[in-house]
């Protein structure tokens, strides 16, 4: 292969692709089989970062950036006037087999412009997977794309080779999607993402009886949506999120700060600052949804429709409900736990371990590594000494905010004085 | 009076040593790793000589009383080397033999807590080396890795590259302790090598690796840069991640 033709396609399919934010290895369980190369069971591994800090486990390119759509927020949109490439099929799985050999990578992540139409697109990217799969006997990960509108029999097909589905709604509602998206619409994305739902439940059904069924997209689908593009408030956002959940079984949502590309006026204009602290906060409110038990609706609802910036839900959502306080490290179930702020799921399952040999104090939960400059207003433990002042919300987040040191200090007190 | 026991460097030399403390009943004792003897005025040296039975005593003996979980933070804690981390170890083994129930997850024990702690350590570098391994592929068609670890993880990375390079030869060396695995396509075994005065380990001569080895390097460094994204740059989270100590060895850490 010419060395120098591949690094110039590398660097502008990288370049494109690279506001796909997912970066998922992990989820499957595809072992390594005759010998072959490659295994996915298992844990996910960030092989490097890049200087933005985020994780890089996939070799993650566009198969072409020739792009028949014009979607305000894309770098690809057929109107804009950038370099155009395309990597052949066998030049994909030649790179991937060379950075997976040399331990760069986990896997593939590969995604399209839309040249031609969506059939023609799916099918060149379930053409190296299926190379991967059959030709290099590859056990590594891959993921691929589904083009909106791809035919149901490429989507079943595509599910036999990848570990991970993923089709990005972008824009999280249909009046959003239609101004900045007009070519595209929502039942375009649904469909793939139905098919490979009711896929994977036939399948995972099928095996059961029958052993050796073969895997269908192991590590399930995923989707993304551009933050701060189109005006959606949280709200509006998360229960976009919690419907996908919900409705398609999504393994992830990811939520992507809309970095400017371009000038359109119907955009935030380049030089504006990417929301990343809001993108932190959406982040935490998943992990809450999923991980600790919170409804959607405790978190934002019609009366709450925005996140705080300034502190993070959980601490948002404890200071709403004061009355469910203090809780009794030592009594109280797992669900609760996890409730308190300060206290992450892995004090907890330290806590639950621990407290079954001593009443646990205060210099026990320091040195577990719970953060008690948070959590010591919401707990009582086997000590005298608790917070006995019957404080108001407000002054209790005063005085967090006071003791605590975030990273974003800097932005939240910019974003707050914008408001102020 | 105190007694110091040395032993050879390897865990079974360990779990000697301290079957020796139980055979003997030793109340003060001091269990010191040969080579990194820091003798003291006062008590009594004794070397002690590796003994397979006596160690699987101790290791069986763990087993009644721990599970996997525990007996890993054990192996773990041991293989970070760390300054008299074999006194914490002793003294956990003698909690764990004593108590009548099993204590690996009483994380309200200071010892308890010292041992998870280093464990998790020793895990976060085996996380890191699976990661930043970068094998090179040299001109015999072997794909070379060299590492610096702070703890002696290599033990441990033996499962995941077999597994998941089964089809092709490789070699991951410590320089830093001077041995390495070779993986020859049927297993996995130990080695130590000599390598000539002019090589390099940051370095991909052409006398020792494959014509295209510096040409994937590259592409490789071009992706890197490319898939960054310049007005989210975050230099604090990047080097949190990727801690300068071991970009000596990152191709896409070298100079383009």
């Amino acid at each position: 292969m010419s060395f120098e033709r591949i690094k110039e396609k590398l660097n502008l399919l990288a370049d494109a692709a690279k506001y796909d934010v997912s970066c998922a290895s992990s989820g499957s369980d595809r072992a390594n089989k005759n010998k072959g190369l490659g295994d996915a069971k298992g844990m996910g591994i960030c092989h490097t970062y890049t200087e933005d800090g985020r994780c890089v486990s996939l070799l993650k390119i566009l198969l072409t950036n020739y792009c028949i759509f014009d979607c305000a927020y894309c770098v690809t949109r057929k109107s804009n006037d950038i370099k155009r490439a395309a990597f052949k099929v066998q030049e994909v799985v030649d790179l991937t087999i060379n950075f997976y050999r040399r331990n760069y990578i986990e896997g593939l992540f590969l995604s399209s412009g839309i040249f031609k139409n969506a059939d023609y697109t799916m099918e060149r990217l379930v053409a190296v997977a299926k190379k991967l799969r059959l030709e290099e006997n590859f056990n590594g990960y891959i993921h691929l794309k589904s083009i909106p509108g791809a035919s149901d029999e490429l989507m079943r097909e595509a599910g036999l080779y990848a570990d991970r589905l993923s089709v990005n709604i972008e824009i999280p509602t249909r009046e959003g999607l239609k101004r900045l998206a007009p070519d595209k619409n929502r039942e375009d994305f649904i469909k793939p993402m139905k098919k490979v739902k009711n896929e994977i439940i036939q399948y995972k059904a099928e095996k059961k009886i029958i052993k050796s069924t073969p895997k269908y997209a192991p590590a399930g689908q995923s989707t993304q949506m551009i933050i701060g593009a189109s005006g959606e408030n949280d709200y509006q956002i998360m229960t976009a999120s919690n419907f996908f959940y919900r409705k398609f079984n999504l393994k992830r949502v990811y939520y992507s700060g809309y970095v400017p590309i371009s000038y359109d006026s119907r955009l935030p204009q380049i030089g504006s600052e990417v929301p990343m602290l809001r993108e932190n906060r959406l982040y935490q409110t998943d992990w809450l949804m999923r991980f600790y038990g919170f409804h959607i609706h405790e978190i934002v609802n019609e009366t709450h429709q925005h996140l705080d910036l300034d502190i993070d839900p959980k601490l948002s959502w404890a200071l709403r409900n004061i009355h469910e306080f203090p809780v009794d490290v030592n009594r109280a179930d797992k669900r609760m736990l996890a409730r308190v702020p300060g206290l992450g799921m892995t004090s907890v399952y330290k806590i639950l371990n621990a407290r079954k040999f001593r009443q646990l104090n205060w210099e026990h939960l320091k040195r577990l590594g719970v953060a008690l400059n948070r959590a010591k207003y919401f707990l009582i433990c086997n000590s005298n000494d608790f917070e006995r002042r019957d404080l108001e919300p407000n002054k209790i987040k005063g005085f967090i905010l006071q003791n605590s040191k975030s990273k974003f200090r800097q932005a939240t007190s910019n974003q707050l004085n914008l408001f102020g | 009076m105190q007694k110091v026991l040395i032993y050879d460097s390897s865990f079974e030399g360990f779990l000697s040593a301290v079957f020796k403390v139980y055979e003997e009943k030793l109340i003060e004792v001091d269990i010191q790793r040969e080579g990194n003897v820091q003798r003291s005025f006062f008590g009594e040296t004794e070397e002690i000589i590796t003994n397979k039975l006596q160690a699987d005593r101790v290791w069986n003996g763990l087993k009644k009383k721990l599970t996997s979980y525990g007996r890993n933070q054990v192996y773990y804690s041991f293989l970070s080397e760390m300054n008299s981390v074999e006194n914490i170890l002793l003294d956990y083994i003698q909690q764990v033999f004593k108590a009548s129930e099993n204590i690996e997850k009483d994380f309200s024990n200071a010892t308890v807590l010292k041992l998870s702690k280093i464990t998790r350590s020793v895990g976060r570098e085996k996380h890191r080396m699976e990661a930043f391994v970068r094998f090179k592929l040299t001109k015999d068609g072997l794909y070379f890795a060299n590492l610096e670890p702070d703890f002696n993880v290599l033990p441990l990375l033996a499962k995941h590259f077999k597994s998941r390079y089964a089809d092709q030869k490789w070699v991951i060396y410590d320089i830093k302790r001077n041995y390495g695995l070779h993986y020859n396509l049927e297993h996995v075994e130990t080695i130590v090598m000599d390598f000539p005065k002019e090589f390099d380990f940051t370095k991909t001569s052409e006398d020792f690796f494959a014509e295209e080895e510096l040409a994937f390097q590259e592409l490789w460094q071009n992706y890197f840069k490319s898939t960054n994204i310049e007005s989210r740059k975050n230099m604090l989270l990047h080097v949190r991640h990727v801690p300068k100590r071991y970009w000596k060895y990152l191709s896409e850490k070298q100079p383009l």
